[in-house]
Protein backbone atom coordinates (compact mmCIF):
# COMPACT_ATOMS: atom_id res chain seq x y z
CA UNK A 1 0.00 0.00 0.00
CA UNK A 2 0.76 3.28 -0.74
CA UNK A 3 2.81 5.46 2.17
CA UNK A 4 3.24 1.80 4.18
CA UNK A 5 5.51 -0.28 2.21
CA UNK A 6 8.23 2.24 1.33
CA UNK A 7 8.44 2.62 5.13
CA UNK A 8 9.01 -0.93 5.97
CA UNK A 9 12.42 -1.33 3.08
CA UNK A 10 14.14 -3.93 5.02
CA UNK A 11 17.51 -2.83 3.22
CA UNK A 12 17.49 0.82 4.25
CA UNK A 13 16.03 -0.21 8.03
CA UNK A 14 19.66 -1.78 8.28
CA UNK A 15 21.66 0.88 6.61
CA UNK A 16 20.00 3.54 9.69
CA UNK A 17 20.72 0.71 12.06
CA UNK A 18 24.29 1.10 10.67
CA UNK A 19 24.15 5.30 11.19
CA UNK A 20 22.87 4.13 15.10
CA UNK A 21 25.62 1.91 15.28
CA UNK A 22 28.27 4.63 14.14
CA UNK A 23 26.84 7.56 16.17
CA UNK A 24 25.89 6.01 19.52
CA UNK A 25 28.90 6.17 21.68
CA UNK A 26 30.02 2.75 23.02
CA UNK A 27 31.32 4.62 25.96
CA UNK A 28 28.20 5.27 27.62
CA UNK A 29 23.93 3.71 27.82
CA UNK A 30 21.00 5.26 25.81
CA UNK A 31 17.61 4.55 27.47
CA UNK A 32 14.81 5.33 25.11
CA UNK A 33 11.36 5.51 26.17
CA UNK A 34 8.38 4.31 23.37
CA UNK A 35 5.56 5.88 25.16
CA UNK A 36 3.06 4.49 22.72
CA UNK A 37 1.66 0.99 22.41
CA UNK A 38 1.65 0.90 18.47
CA UNK A 39 5.35 1.47 18.69
CA UNK A 40 5.87 -1.40 21.28
CA UNK A 41 4.04 -3.31 18.62
CA UNK A 42 6.17 -2.02 15.31
CA UNK A 43 9.17 -2.58 17.66
CA UNK A 44 8.51 -6.34 18.91
CA UNK A 45 7.42 -6.96 15.36
CA UNK A 46 10.01 -5.72 13.56
CA UNK A 47 12.51 -7.17 15.48
CA UNK A 48 14.26 -3.45 16.04
CA UNK A 49 16.03 -4.49 18.92
CA UNK A 50 18.13 -6.74 17.13
CA UNK A 51 19.26 -4.35 14.82
CA UNK A 52 20.54 -1.72 17.60
CA UNK A 53 24.03 -1.73 19.40
CA UNK A 54 23.97 -3.16 22.84
CA UNK A 55 24.31 0.01 24.46
CA UNK A 56 21.08 1.26 23.30
CA UNK A 57 18.07 0.07 25.33
CA UNK A 58 13.89 0.71 24.31
CA UNK A 59 11.71 0.68 27.90
CA UNK A 60 8.50 0.73 26.55
CA UNK A 61 6.07 2.98 28.43
CA UNK A 62 2.60 3.10 29.37
CA UNK A 63 1.10 3.90 26.30
CA UNK A 64 -1.24 1.07 25.58
CA UNK A 65 -4.48 2.22 26.31
CA UNK A 66 -5.64 -1.58 27.73
CA UNK A 67 -2.99 -1.91 29.85
CA UNK A 68 -3.66 1.23 31.86
CA UNK A 69 -6.77 0.31 32.02
CA UNK A 70 -7.68 -0.31 36.18
CA UNK A 71 -9.94 -3.21 37.43
CA UNK A 72 -11.88 -0.97 39.10
CA UNK A 73 -13.25 0.45 36.14
CA UNK A 74 -13.59 -2.74 34.13
CA UNK A 75 -15.25 -3.50 37.15
CA UNK A 76 -17.65 -0.39 36.14
CA UNK A 77 -18.83 -1.60 32.82
CA UNK A 78 -19.02 -5.17 34.33
CA UNK A 79 -21.59 -4.04 36.70
CA UNK A 80 -23.59 -2.11 34.40
CA UNK A 81 -23.50 -4.95 32.13
CA UNK A 82 -25.11 -7.59 35.20
CA UNK A 83 -27.08 -5.41 37.02
CA UNK A 84 -28.05 -2.70 35.09
CA UNK A 85 -28.95 -4.84 32.35
CA UNK A 86 -27.73 -2.31 29.67
CA UNK A 87 -26.44 -2.75 26.41
CA UNK A 88 -22.81 -2.59 26.98
CA UNK A 89 -20.87 -1.54 24.32
CA UNK A 90 -16.77 -1.62 23.42
CA UNK A 91 -13.55 -1.90 21.81
CA UNK A 92 -12.78 -5.26 21.24
CA UNK A 93 -9.50 -5.36 23.03
CA UNK A 94 -11.31 -4.45 26.66
CA UNK A 95 -13.34 -7.76 26.03
CA UNK A 96 -9.92 -9.97 27.80
CA UNK A 97 -8.89 -7.64 30.53
CA UNK A 98 -8.86 -9.38 33.60
CA UNK A 99 -11.70 -8.02 36.11
CA UNK A 100 -12.11 -8.32 40.27
CA UNK A 101 -13.65 -12.18 40.93
CA UNK A 102 -11.82 -13.67 37.70
CA UNK A 103 -14.44 -11.66 35.33
CA UNK A 104 -14.06 -9.80 32.49
CA UNK A 105 -16.00 -8.73 29.54
CA UNK A 106 -15.66 -11.24 27.79
CA UNK A 107 -16.54 -14.07 31.01
CA UNK A 108 -19.42 -11.33 31.91
CA UNK A 109 -20.78 -12.00 28.70
CA UNK A 110 -20.77 -15.95 28.54
CA UNK A 111 -22.58 -15.43 32.17
CA UNK A 112 -25.48 -13.34 29.99
CA UNK A 113 -24.77 -9.93 30.31
CA UNK A 114 -25.48 -7.97 26.67
CA UNK A 115 -21.77 -7.02 25.94
CA UNK A 116 -21.12 -6.29 22.74
CA UNK A 117 -17.85 -5.86 20.30
CA UNK A 118 -17.76 -2.61 18.38
CA UNK A 119 -15.75 -0.96 15.64
CA UNK A 120 -16.42 2.43 16.47
CA UNK A 121 -17.79 4.60 18.83
CA UNK A 122 -20.47 5.66 15.82
CA UNK A 123 -21.39 2.32 15.79
CA UNK A 124 -22.69 2.00 19.74
CA UNK A 125 -24.78 5.10 19.62
CA UNK A 126 -26.32 3.79 16.41
CA UNK A 127 -27.37 0.74 18.18
CA UNK A 128 -29.04 2.98 20.81
CA UNK A 129 -31.38 4.54 18.35
CA UNK A 130 -32.13 1.58 16.37
CA UNK A 131 -32.96 0.03 20.51
CA UNK A 132 -35.39 3.26 21.78
CA UNK A 133 -36.12 0.28 24.68
CA UNK A 134 -32.56 -0.68 25.83
CA UNK A 135 -30.05 1.69 27.21
CA UNK A 136 -26.82 1.40 25.69
CA UNK A 137 -23.71 2.36 26.89
CA UNK A 138 -20.51 2.99 25.76
CA UNK A 139 -17.34 2.11 27.01
CA UNK A 140 -15.07 4.59 25.88
CA UNK A 141 -11.39 3.89 26.33
CA UNK A 142 -8.40 5.25 25.18
CA UNK A 143 -5.75 7.85 24.64
CA UNK A 144 -6.17 11.60 23.12
CA UNK A 145 -7.17 9.56 19.29
CA UNK A 146 -10.39 7.70 20.41
CA UNK A 147 -11.41 10.82 22.39
CA UNK A 148 -12.19 12.80 19.33
CA UNK A 149 -14.77 9.60 18.10
CA UNK A 150 -16.00 9.46 21.71
CA UNK A 151 -17.02 13.39 21.51
CA UNK A 152 -18.43 13.58 18.05
CA UNK A 153 -21.13 10.70 19.64
CA UNK A 154 -21.78 12.31 22.87
CA UNK A 155 -22.13 15.92 20.49
CA UNK A 156 -24.14 13.91 18.21
CA UNK A 157 -26.70 12.36 20.84
CA UNK A 158 -27.48 15.54 22.33
CA UNK A 159 -27.75 17.06 19.04
CA UNK A 160 -30.41 14.68 17.83
CA UNK A 161 -31.76 14.21 21.49
CA UNK A 162 -31.09 10.51 22.08
CA UNK A 163 -32.45 9.45 25.65
CA UNK A 164 -31.36 5.82 25.82
CA UNK A 165 -27.36 6.78 25.20
CA UNK A 166 -24.73 7.23 27.92
CA UNK A 167 -20.47 7.04 27.65
CA UNK A 168 -18.46 5.57 30.50
CA UNK A 169 -15.75 7.69 29.60
CA UNK A 170 -12.28 6.42 30.57
CA UNK A 171 -10.27 8.91 28.31
CA UNK A 172 -6.29 9.32 29.44
CA UNK A 173 -3.99 11.51 28.51
CA UNK A 174 -0.40 11.17 27.29
CA UNK A 175 1.38 14.51 28.11
CA UNK A 176 0.78 13.90 32.33
CA UNK A 177 1.46 10.21 32.21
CA UNK A 178 4.81 11.10 30.58
CA UNK A 179 5.75 13.88 32.94
CA UNK A 180 4.40 11.39 35.72
CA UNK A 181 6.58 8.57 34.82
CA UNK A 182 9.70 11.25 35.57
CA UNK A 183 8.40 12.77 39.30
CA UNK A 184 5.90 10.18 40.39
CA UNK A 185 6.46 9.99 44.98
CA UNK A 186 6.27 5.96 43.99
CA UNK A 187 9.24 6.19 42.02
CA UNK A 188 10.75 5.06 45.54
CA UNK A 189 8.45 1.73 45.50
CA UNK A 190 9.34 0.71 42.03
CA UNK A 191 12.57 1.90 41.60
CA UNK A 192 13.24 4.06 38.42
CA UNK A 193 14.84 3.76 34.95
CA UNK A 194 17.07 6.52 33.58
CA UNK A 195 15.74 7.82 30.58
CA UNK A 196 17.52 9.39 27.82
CA UNK A 197 14.89 10.63 25.78
CA UNK A 198 11.50 9.83 24.62
CA UNK A 199 9.76 8.53 21.28
CA UNK A 200 6.98 10.94 21.14
CA UNK A 201 3.37 8.95 20.02
CA UNK A 202 2.62 8.65 16.83
CA UNK A 203 -1.35 8.95 16.06
CA UNK A 204 -1.67 10.53 19.62
CA UNK A 205 0.70 13.58 17.76
CA UNK A 206 -1.84 13.99 15.00
CA UNK A 207 -4.54 14.97 17.41
CA UNK A 208 -2.96 17.32 19.86
CA UNK A 209 0.15 18.33 17.65
CA UNK A 210 4.29 18.32 18.91
CA UNK A 211 3.89 21.60 20.93
CA UNK A 212 2.54 19.91 23.90
CA UNK A 213 6.02 18.17 24.01
CA UNK A 214 7.73 21.51 24.08
CA UNK A 215 7.16 22.45 27.86
CA UNK A 216 8.08 18.84 29.28
CA UNK A 217 11.30 18.73 26.76
CA UNK A 218 12.51 22.11 28.40
CA UNK A 219 11.29 21.37 32.09
CA UNK A 220 12.75 17.67 32.21
CA UNK A 221 15.74 18.12 29.70
CA UNK A 222 14.08 15.17 27.81
CA UNK A 223 14.66 15.06 23.92
CA UNK A 224 11.28 14.52 22.62
CA UNK A 225 11.16 12.64 18.50
CA UNK A 226 7.80 12.17 17.61
CA UNK A 227 7.85 9.02 14.68
CA UNK A 228 5.74 7.16 12.87
CA UNK A 229 4.64 3.69 12.95
CA UNK A 230 6.59 1.98 10.63
CA UNK A 231 9.83 0.47 11.25
CA UNK A 232 11.62 3.35 9.17
CA UNK A 233 10.36 5.22 10.95
CA UNK A 234 10.90 4.17 13.84
CA UNK A 235 14.75 3.65 13.63
CA UNK A 236 14.83 7.17 12.02
CA UNK A 237 13.50 8.70 15.33
CA UNK A 238 16.19 6.59 17.26
CA UNK A 239 18.65 8.09 15.03
CA UNK A 240 17.33 11.72 15.82
CA UNK A 241 17.34 11.00 19.40
CA UNK A 242 21.12 9.47 19.43
CA UNK A 243 22.24 12.82 17.58
CA UNK A 244 20.71 14.72 20.43
CA UNK A 245 21.75 13.12 23.42
CA UNK A 246 25.25 13.63 21.67
CA UNK A 247 24.97 16.75 20.94
CA UNK A 248 23.10 17.99 24.66
CA UNK A 249 20.13 18.96 22.98
CA UNK A 250 16.88 18.48 24.70
CA UNK A 251 14.65 19.36 21.92
CA UNK A 252 11.23 18.43 20.34
CA UNK A 253 11.53 16.84 16.99
CA UNK A 254 9.63 15.60 14.63
CA UNK A 255 10.33 12.62 12.18
CA UNK A 256 6.57 12.11 11.22
CA UNK A 257 6.27 15.08 9.30
CA UNK A 258 3.91 13.57 6.72
CA UNK A 259 0.99 13.35 9.43
CA UNK A 260 1.74 15.69 12.50
CA UNK A 261 2.15 19.23 12.89
CA UNK A 262 3.04 21.54 15.47
CA UNK A 263 -0.50 22.46 16.31
CA UNK A 264 -2.42 19.05 15.79
CA UNK A 265 -6.06 18.42 14.42
CA UNK A 266 -7.90 22.08 15.47
CA UNK A 267 -11.04 20.69 14.19
CA UNK A 268 -10.60 17.41 16.86
CA UNK A 269 -9.14 19.61 19.79
CA UNK A 270 -12.45 22.20 19.42
CA UNK A 271 -14.74 19.14 19.69
CA UNK A 272 -12.90 17.47 22.70
CA UNK A 273 -12.68 20.87 24.88
CA UNK A 274 -16.25 20.90 23.95
CA UNK A 275 -17.15 18.01 25.47
CA UNK A 276 -14.95 16.93 28.02
CA UNK A 277 -12.79 18.62 30.98
CA UNK A 278 -9.68 17.55 33.44
CA UNK A 279 -10.57 15.02 35.87
CA UNK A 280 -9.10 16.09 38.76
CA UNK A 281 -7.44 12.45 39.15
CA UNK A 282 -7.58 8.99 37.67
CA UNK A 283 -6.28 5.73 38.56
CA UNK A 284 -3.66 4.66 35.94
CA UNK A 285 -3.01 0.64 36.54
CA UNK A 286 0.29 0.48 36.92
CA UNK A 287 0.91 4.35 37.66
CA UNK A 288 -1.79 4.48 40.51
CA UNK A 289 -3.54 7.50 40.99
CA UNK A 290 -1.95 10.64 38.51
CA UNK A 291 -3.86 13.84 39.21
CA UNK A 292 -5.23 15.66 35.57
CA UNK A 293 -4.25 12.82 33.59
CA UNK A 294 -7.69 12.13 32.49
CA UNK A 295 -11.15 13.53 30.90
CA UNK A 296 -14.67 13.68 32.03
CA UNK A 297 -17.92 14.47 30.28
CA UNK A 298 -18.60 17.92 30.85
CA UNK A 299 -22.14 19.14 32.94
CA UNK A 300 -23.88 20.36 30.00
CA UNK A 301 -23.46 16.51 28.80
CA UNK A 302 -24.07 15.38 31.90
CA UNK A 303 -27.21 13.05 30.79
CA UNK A 304 -25.00 11.42 28.75
CA UNK A 305 -22.34 10.59 31.39
CA UNK A 306 -23.29 7.08 32.35
CA UNK A 307 -21.26 7.29 35.81
CA UNK A 308 -23.87 10.35 36.62
CA UNK A 309 -26.65 8.63 35.05
CA UNK A 310 -26.27 5.31 37.12
CA UNK A 311 -24.66 6.36 40.18
CA UNK A 312 -21.46 4.81 39.83
CA UNK A 313 -19.17 5.06 42.38
CA UNK A 314 -15.14 4.42 41.90
CA UNK A 315 -13.49 1.42 43.77
CA UNK A 316 -9.89 1.00 43.54
CA UNK A 317 -8.71 -2.73 42.81
CA UNK A 318 -5.17 -4.05 43.78
CA UNK A 319 -3.85 -5.92 40.75
CA UNK A 320 -2.69 -9.68 40.90
CA UNK A 321 0.36 -10.09 43.52
CA UNK A 322 2.02 -11.95 40.76
CA UNK A 323 1.54 -9.35 38.18
CA UNK A 324 4.61 -7.28 37.67
CA UNK A 325 2.58 -5.32 34.95
CA UNK A 326 3.19 -2.01 37.25
CA UNK A 327 6.90 -2.05 37.18
CA UNK A 328 6.86 -2.93 33.50
CA UNK A 329 4.96 -0.12 32.30
CA UNK A 330 7.15 1.95 34.26
CA UNK A 331 10.23 0.24 32.16
CA UNK A 332 11.57 -0.55 35.16
CA UNK A 333 11.03 -4.61 34.44
CA UNK A 334 10.48 -6.41 30.88
CA UNK A 335 8.29 -8.89 30.87
CA UNK A 336 10.65 -11.66 30.88
CA UNK A 337 11.46 -10.53 34.63
CA UNK A 338 8.22 -11.53 35.71
CA UNK A 339 7.34 -15.19 37.25
CA UNK A 340 4.18 -15.60 35.60
CA UNK A 341 5.39 -14.60 31.85
CA UNK A 342 4.42 -17.04 29.35
CA UNK A 343 3.62 -19.61 31.60
CA UNK A 344 0.50 -18.50 33.67
CA UNK A 345 -0.09 -15.69 31.98
CA UNK A 346 -0.29 -15.95 28.32
CA UNK A 347 -2.47 -14.19 25.53
CA UNK A 348 -4.93 -16.61 25.88
CA UNK A 349 -5.08 -16.40 29.64
CA UNK A 350 -4.32 -12.77 30.33
CA UNK A 351 -3.47 -12.36 34.25
CA UNK A 352 -1.99 -8.89 33.36
CA UNK A 353 -3.34 -5.95 31.16
CA UNK A 354 -0.17 -6.18 29.39
CA UNK A 355 -0.58 -9.47 28.17
CA UNK A 356 -4.12 -8.26 27.39
CA UNK A 357 -3.96 -6.15 23.81
CA UNK A 358 -1.35 -6.87 21.11
CA UNK A 359 0.19 -3.31 22.02
CA UNK A 360 1.05 -4.16 25.47
CA UNK A 361 4.77 -5.26 26.35
CA UNK A 362 3.55 -8.57 27.57
CA UNK A 363 1.74 -9.54 24.32
CA UNK A 364 4.41 -8.11 21.67
CA UNK A 365 7.30 -9.64 23.62
CA UNK A 366 5.59 -13.13 24.38
CA UNK A 367 3.95 -12.86 20.26
CA UNK A 368 7.27 -12.00 18.90
CA UNK A 369 10.42 -11.77 20.73
CA UNK A 370 10.02 -14.82 23.92
CA UNK A 371 12.16 -16.94 21.87
CA UNK A 372 14.77 -14.24 21.50
CA UNK A 373 16.67 -14.85 24.53
CA UNK A 374 17.82 -18.02 23.81
CA UNK A 375 21.01 -18.49 21.93
CA UNK A 376 21.05 -20.20 18.69
CA UNK A 377 23.21 -23.26 18.69
CA UNK A 378 24.25 -24.42 15.22
CA UNK A 379 22.96 -28.46 15.25
CA UNK A 380 26.65 -30.35 14.61
CA UNK A 381 27.31 -31.41 11.00
CA UNK A 382 26.33 -35.14 10.27
CA UNK A 383 28.20 -36.90 7.80
CA UNK A 384 25.98 -39.22 6.12
CA UNK A 385 27.40 -42.13 4.35
CA UNK A 386 25.84 -43.57 1.50
CA UNK B 1 -7.04 7.14 -0.13
CA UNK B 2 -10.37 9.16 0.21
CA UNK B 3 -12.40 7.89 -3.19
CA UNK B 4 -15.97 9.56 -2.55
CA UNK B 5 -17.35 11.86 -0.31
CA UNK B 6 -20.76 9.82 1.07
CA UNK B 7 -22.24 12.95 2.96
CA UNK B 8 -21.28 15.67 4.80
CA UNK B 9 -19.62 13.59 7.55
CA UNK B 10 -18.79 10.23 5.71
CA UNK B 11 -16.31 9.45 3.01
CA UNK B 12 -15.60 5.77 1.23
CA UNK B 13 -11.64 5.15 1.41
CA UNK B 14 -9.77 2.60 -0.13
CA UNK B 15 -7.50 0.66 1.78
CA UNK B 16 -5.33 -1.84 -0.31
CA UNK B 17 -8.49 -2.58 -2.43
CA UNK B 18 -10.61 -2.83 0.83
CA UNK B 19 -13.25 0.24 0.60
CA UNK B 20 -14.54 1.00 3.81
CA UNK B 21 -16.94 4.19 5.02
CA UNK B 22 -15.78 5.86 7.48
CA UNK B 23 -16.45 9.44 9.23
CA UNK B 24 -14.70 12.87 8.32
CA UNK B 25 -16.30 14.63 10.37
CA UNK B 26 -12.96 15.13 12.23
CA UNK B 27 -11.45 16.33 9.05
CA UNK B 28 -13.89 18.42 7.33
CA UNK B 29 -10.73 19.68 4.71
CA UNK B 30 -10.32 16.20 3.18
CA UNK B 31 -11.06 16.00 -0.45
CA UNK B 32 -11.36 13.14 -3.07
CA UNK B 33 -7.83 11.87 -3.81
CA UNK B 34 -6.61 13.09 -0.09
CA UNK B 35 -4.48 10.31 1.76
CA UNK B 36 -6.20 10.07 5.48
CA UNK B 37 -5.20 8.37 8.36
CA UNK B 38 -7.89 5.86 9.82
CA UNK B 39 -8.52 5.27 13.33
CA UNK B 40 -11.73 3.57 14.94
CA UNK B 41 -13.70 4.15 12.02
CA UNK B 42 -12.89 8.07 12.05
CA UNK B 43 -10.35 9.69 9.60
CA UNK B 44 -7.86 11.63 12.36
CA UNK B 45 -5.38 13.17 9.94
CA UNK B 46 -4.42 14.20 6.74
CA UNK B 47 -1.49 12.61 5.09
CA UNK B 48 0.93 15.36 3.17
CA UNK B 49 2.82 13.61 0.13
CA UNK B 50 5.12 16.50 0.39
CA UNK B 51 6.29 15.51 3.51
CA UNK B 52 6.21 11.90 2.77
CA UNK B 53 8.62 12.13 -0.15
CA UNK B 54 10.95 14.31 1.68
CA UNK B 55 11.06 12.03 4.77
CA UNK B 56 11.83 9.21 1.94
CA UNK B 57 14.29 11.58 0.08
CA UNK B 58 16.33 11.50 3.43
CA UNK B 59 16.41 7.56 3.61
CA UNK B 60 17.18 8.01 -0.27
CA UNK B 61 20.38 9.87 0.52
CA UNK B 62 21.23 7.43 3.41
CA UNK B 63 21.47 4.55 1.36
CA UNK B 64 23.58 6.56 -1.23
CA UNK B 65 26.00 7.06 1.59
CA UNK B 66 26.84 3.26 2.53
CA UNK B 67 30.18 3.87 3.75
CA UNK B 68 28.61 4.38 7.42
CA UNK B 69 27.65 0.40 7.27
CA UNK B 70 30.78 -1.07 5.86
CA UNK B 71 32.37 1.57 8.73
CA UNK B 72 30.13 -0.38 11.10
CA UNK B 73 30.55 -3.53 9.80
CA UNK B 74 34.14 -3.18 10.00
CA UNK B 75 34.47 -2.39 13.48
CA UNK B 76 32.52 -5.49 14.24
CA UNK B 77 29.71 -3.60 15.73
CA UNK B 78 26.62 -4.81 13.70
CA UNK B 79 26.22 -8.17 11.69
CA UNK B 80 26.44 -7.67 7.89
CA UNK B 81 22.73 -8.39 6.24
CA UNK B 82 22.46 -11.66 4.81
Amino acid sequence: MKYIDEFRDGALARQIAARIAVEADPSRAYHFMEFCGGHTHAIARYGIPDLLPPNLRLIHGPGCPVCVLPIGRIDLAIRLALEQGVILCTYGDTMRVPASQQLSLLKAKARGADIRMVYSAADALELARQQPEREVVFFAIGFETTTPPTALVLHDASRTGVRNFSVLCCHVLTPSAITHILESPEVRQFGTVPIDGFIGPAHVSIVIGSAPYEHFAQEYRKPVVIAGFEPLDVLQGIAMLVRQVNEGRAEVENEFTRAVSREGNLTAQALVSKVFELRPSFEWRGLGEVPYSALKIRPAYAEFDAERRFGLGYRSVPDNKACECGAILRGVKQPSDCKIFGTVCTPENPIGSCMVSSEGACAAHYTYGRFRSIPIVAAEAVELSA
Amino acid sequence: MLVERLSDDQGLIDLGGIRKSVSLALVPEAVVGDYVIVHVGHAIGLLDPEEAQHTLAIFAELERSTDNADAAVARGRLVPAP
